[in-house]
């Protein structure tokens, strides 16, 4: 990593650590918004990260690690969903409004269209499991005279109905009926398309997942160093030890899928790489998670501990933007197309 | 912890190793042609003398050592390309594959001048062939425990002692014998190698056969057999260091996760008759498995290149690798409802030579458990 990358990702982990300790996990968790995390958060400018870097971007490979740290700090905000809204804002020359953002539909069932309005336009549909949609603006892909347009609505004025995942992140129904200025939608540019939701979003969880799944090994070791029975360290069983070479390895497995995806954002993403990335980030997912609370016994059930800010999170990514039947169908179709297996894979 | 265990991204293939590849592809393609799936599934376990020496001819064996024994000069990730090409395509490497993976290397890092020049060259011209002589009937996993002894004597040693499990010693013009040479009660002092003709009197090789009726495996006895001072690799004494060097080399290369790849190769031929969601899934992810074992492997072969020691990382890819491994026959018996077959049609076959070499993908180069002990240990639990 090179020094400015170095110094972008210090001040990511700085912020993390200073707003982001259990207390303020609990708090989030109880659905308290970390006003002025974000607000330091946007100081920075780290949200801005994902645009294209000759609009003030740093890189997508600098702005997927800065997904990846955060991952590892459980951070209780939307900030991939952000990095991605304001990608595909200044892709489509439309204002960034500043502020946290995320993006929608995120369901295939779901369709918003656009109508043309006296002054303007008018957005109607339903959207759900949205990603922080109660506190958040939010770009959308609509339909509009078969189409595809993006549109970005400020926070509130969507009608919503309140939801969470498993780790108590919102995510939330929101049901457009809304008037929009111009200067608020435009055509999708090339390349931009309902998928492409799905494609950054695939991405960014797994590398938020990769995150998630280092710190996991992480305070997985500490405890079993840590937690004494039958007079040693648990740590000191085979089993134990054998579960934890399971963990790394799985965990080693979901970093290099991850970083794989990472070098194939830009300048359009590669749909292949947030297949492998997804599915095996998810995939290492449910065997880390299961192991990780097998170590830590029954205390790691408990809400006190942190054990579950990580373990929920895990549990909820992995479903979200597709799980590993979807993605790993869609690496098969792309397999058995292809003329020879090997070629294939090595040009993966 | 993530300090000790990382992975660097590994580099992009640039052009001149693209070039390679694509060279490498054409070879194989020619000289491979004709070649069943069933024979193909045997992987680096293929012997064929021949296709050792013409591969030899291309400068792909001792790629990376120096020019002055017969090397190529060239880099750790030139070499992983053509490793991995020929381990997809399931070409017969196995006459020169230990030589060229770990005795050769071995050679290099601790071997005297005169044994460097008498046998590199030659192992690089695909004529020399090794064996490796380390587990024995009471010393498998626990090296540190072998009873093969050399005994010092006017002019060298006499070996007694036998080793066992020792692939294609019934080819192998030498053997790099790791033994006893010091006191019994320490364990991991008083061992030494030693370069071994396998010509010499008193060495006998006697065929074990695997549950598959194939002859890899030998025994190898040593009765009174004399070694000269010239034989002994780098210190008496040494044997420890320098084995656990040589096993490190055993760990890090693409053969770890590829010794299915045929039958995963024949499962897309398959699925592409029968292309349901749930089969295009099973596929799809063994493929992507065995896409990010390959970036983790190819970034083992990185650290190598640039000097550093990757024993921690070689460990955890290998025991990813044995699991994708073993589980790839386990996927592809349940595509289609046909029985494993030696003497059946491509998949059949393939599948019953897999499912019948699969125990050994867990065992060999080191055991799972082992191996698990070994990166517990990089996380500092031991």
């Amino acid at each position: 990593m090179n020094e400015a990358d170095q110094i972008l990702e210090d001040t990511a982990i700085r912020l993390f650590n200073d707003f982001f300790d259990t207390d303020a996990l609990r708090r989030a968790e109880a659905g308290e918004w970390p006003a002025s995390a974000w607000e330091a958060l946007e100081a920075t400018g780290l949200p801005l990260a994902f645009v294209a870097e000759s609009q003030g971007g740093f890189g997508a490979v600098e702005a997927a690690n800065l997904v990846m740290v955060a991952g590892r700090h459980s951070v209780p905000l939307p900030l991939a969903e952000t990095l991605i809204a304001n990608r595909l804002l200044s892709a489509a020359g439309l204002a960034l409004p500043g502020g946290p953002l995320t993006i929608g539909p995120v369901q295939s069932d779901d369709a918003l269209h656009l109508s043309r309005a006296t002054e303007g336009w008018h957005l109607r549909g339903t959207a759900h499991r949205i990603p922080w949609g109660r506190c958040a603006g939010i770009v959308v892909l609509a339909q509009y005279d078969g189409r595809d347009y993006l549109a970005s609505i400020p926070v509130g004025a969507a009608r919503v109905d309140r939801d969470a995942n498993l780790a108590r992140e919102p995510r939330d129904t929101l049901h457009f009926d809304v008037a929009l200025p111009e200067g608020a939608v435009a055509l999708a540019p090339t390349g931009i398309g309902r998928a492409s939701i799905l494609d950054f979003g695939a991405a960014l969880r797994s590398l938020a997942m990769a995150g998630a799944l280092q710190r996991l090994v992480e305070i997985t070791v500490a405890y079993a160093g840590e937690r004494s029975q039958f007079g040693q360290p648990i740590g000191k069983f085979q089993a134990i030890q054998h579960n934890l070479a399971i963990m790394a390895g799985q965990a080693a497995a979901a970093v290099a899928a991850a970083k794989m995806v990472a070098e194939a954002l830009d300048p359009a993403v590669d749909r292949l790489r947030v297949a492998i990335a997804k599915a095996r980030t998810g995939e290492a997912v449910g065997k880390a998670v299961a192991l990780a609370h097998q170590i830590h016994g029954a205390i790691g059930i408990a809400q006190e501990h942190p054990l579950h800010f990580l373990t929920t999170r895990l549990w909820s990514w992995r479903d979200e933007f597709g799980n590993e039947a979807g993605w790993n169908a869609y690496i098969g179709r792309q397999a058995v197309a292809s003329a020879r297996l090997w070629p294939f894979i090595t040009a993966a | 912890m993530t300090s000790k265990l990382s992975f660097p991204v590994p580099p992009p293939d640039g052009s001149e190793v693209a070039a390679l590849r694509l060279e490498v592809r054409a070879f194989l393609d020619e000289a491979l042609s004709g070649m069943s799936p069933r024979e193909r599934a045997r992987s680096w376990s293929g012997f064929d003398a021949a296709f050792s020496r013409k591969t030899a001819e291309r400068g792909w064996i001792g790629m990376t050592w120096p020019r002055q024994y017969g090397g190529g000069e060239r880099s750790a990730m030139e070499r992983y390309v053509v490793l991995e090409e020929m381990l997809a395509a399931g070409a017969p490497v196995a006459a020169h594959w230990i030589a060229d993976r770990q005795s050769g290397p071995t050679l290099l890092r601790f071997g005297t001048e005169a044994q460097k020049r008498m046998i590199l060259p030659r192992i690089a011209a695909g004529e020399c062939f090794f064996c490796i002589g380390m587990s024995e009937p009471d010393s498998g996993s626990d090296l540190a425990a072998t009873r093969t002894r050399a005994r010092a004597t006017p002019g060298g040693f006499i070996v007694n002692g036998t080793k066992v499990w020792t692939t294609y010693a019934h080819f192998a013009h030498y053997m790099i014998l790791f033994c006893r040479t010091g006191d019994q009660d320490k364990r991991h002092g008083g061992t030494s190698q030693f370069l071994v003709d396998m010509t010499t009197p008193g060495v006998n090789v006697r065929p074990i056969l695997n549950l598959a009726g194939e002859h890899d495996f030998n025994e190898v006895t040593f009765q009174d057999v004399f070694l000269p001072d010239s034989a002994l690799i780098g210190e008496l004494g040494n044997g420890w260091t320098q084995v656990t060097s040589e096993l490190a080399l055993e760990r890090s290369g693409p053969e770890r996760f590829l010794s299915s790849f045929t039958l995963l190769d024949q499962m897309v031929g398959i699925v592409a008759h029968n292309p349901q969601p749930a089969n295009l899934a099973q596929i799809g992810r063994l493929v992507a498995h065995t896409a990010v074992l390959r970036n983790l492997s190819r970034s083992v072969a990185s650290i190598l290149q640039h000097g550093g020691e990757a024993g921690l990382q070689a460990a955890l890819v290998k025991d990813l690798g044995a699991e994708l491994e073993q589980e790839i026959p386990e996927v592809a018996r349940l595509l289609l409802a046909r029985e494993p077959t030696i003497a059946g049609d491509d998949f059949s076959a393939v599948l019953a030579h897999l499912i019948l070499s699969s125990p050994g993908f867990s065992l060999r180069g080191g055991t799972r458990e082992i191996l698990r002990g070994i990166i517990a240990r990089g996380l500092s639990l031991r």
